[in-house]
């Protein structure tokens, strides 16, 4: 018989479901708390996933990782640093789907500098911004946004300059 | 919009649809382990974790961001009820970019594919980054 395909989050939510389990059996008073105040945080927050939604099909709509792929690998110089930004912002899936395709690019040339800028943008999701901007508002987000942009070149040059010293 | 531009949007939808729906389960359990901690751990216990001094909370911030993984949405959701419970605004940036920038999780992967030195120093780096970023966010935020 084949086993039934459960992912590492599907367990996730198990072992928080017997922790309310736990606490129900401690006291049943603290976990109908509990649940109340995630019912709260849910309220407040639940309108976010709309967007969310509607952000990430824009997104795919617009932009294929083909066309991420395509100007990561073709682009030189300045260009390159803005590719590998944009890369990094719009580029979807887990990052570990992105390795085979950075070690082809390393191989091809392209510089350790843009692979850690494209990485450390990965940080920076836009569909995810309404999330941030719920929380923090939108100035702290912003400044955040262009923090990390600049932190993402940053990284880059120094890793550039690790490359050209041979301690990569 | 031709036949193959509708099928393009379709196919965008469902697949929006699809990652949102493979992130239920961590959410959901995000939601009521926030839910959880909010009716059993006592507010005290966050000024007892952070000290109130700036770069020592957004060290523990960063180093606490570095060790957890998960979809990105969860740590927003995670800073934001950190902010609520009076955690300092540099410790939850820290914690925040530490957490998609850092990726103990993913070390061994990156590390067979883009090289041992690369990954250690690009983790390292980030974690450094993530207390600059920090610093500077909160810093410009004030002034503005």
């Amino acid at each position: 018989m084949k086993k039934p395909d459960i992912s590492i989050s599907a367990y996730f939510l198990i072992a928080v479901i017997a922790l309310y389990a736990v606490t129900a059996a401690a006291g049943p008073g603290l976990a109908v708390r509990a649940l109340e105040s995630s019912y709260t945080v849910f309220l407040r927050i639940a309108y976010i996933f709309v967007l969310i939604y509607l952000l990430t099909a824009g997104f795919n709509y617009f932009v294929s990782p083909e066309s991420v792929k395509k100007h990561l690998g073709t682009s030189s110089g300045a260009k390159r640093w803005a590719i590998s930004i944009a890369g990094g912002i719009i580029s979807t899936g887990p990052i570990y789907m992105w390795y085979p395709f950075l070690r082809e690019l390393k191989k091809g040339g392209v510089g350790y500098g843009f692979i850690a800028t494209f990485l450390y943008n990965r940080a920076v999701k836009i569909p995810l911004l309404p999330v941030i901007i719920f929380y923090f508002g939108i100035k702290f987000t912003a400044v955040l946004t262009v923090v990390m942009i600049l932190m993402s070149v940053v990284q880059g040059i120094i890793f550039e300059k690790f490359e050209k010293e041979g301690m990569l | 919009m031709n036949s193959s531009d509708r099928e393009r949007l379709k196919d965008s939808l469902a697949r929006a649809g699809r990652s949102l729906y493979n992130s239920l389960p961590v959410l959901a359990g995000t939601i009521l382990l926030i839910g959880l901690a909010n009716a059993v751990v006592p507010k005290s216990v966050y000024g007892r974790i952070f000290t109130k001094f700036a770069i020592l909370d957004t060290l523990t911030g960063a180093f606490a961001g570095s060790i957890l993984a998960g979809n990105p949405i969860t740590s927003y959701i995670l800073s934001g009820e950190f902010l609520s419970q009076g955690v300092s605004l540099y410790a939850v940036t820290a914690f925040m970019v530490a957490w998609v920038t850092v990726g103990v999780v993913q070390y061994p992967a990156e590390s067979m594919m883009l090289g041992k030195r690369f990954s250690t120093l690009r983790n390292i780096s980030s974690f450094v980054l993530a207390i600059i970023t920090a610093i500077i966010t909160v810093s410009v935020v004030g002034m503005l």
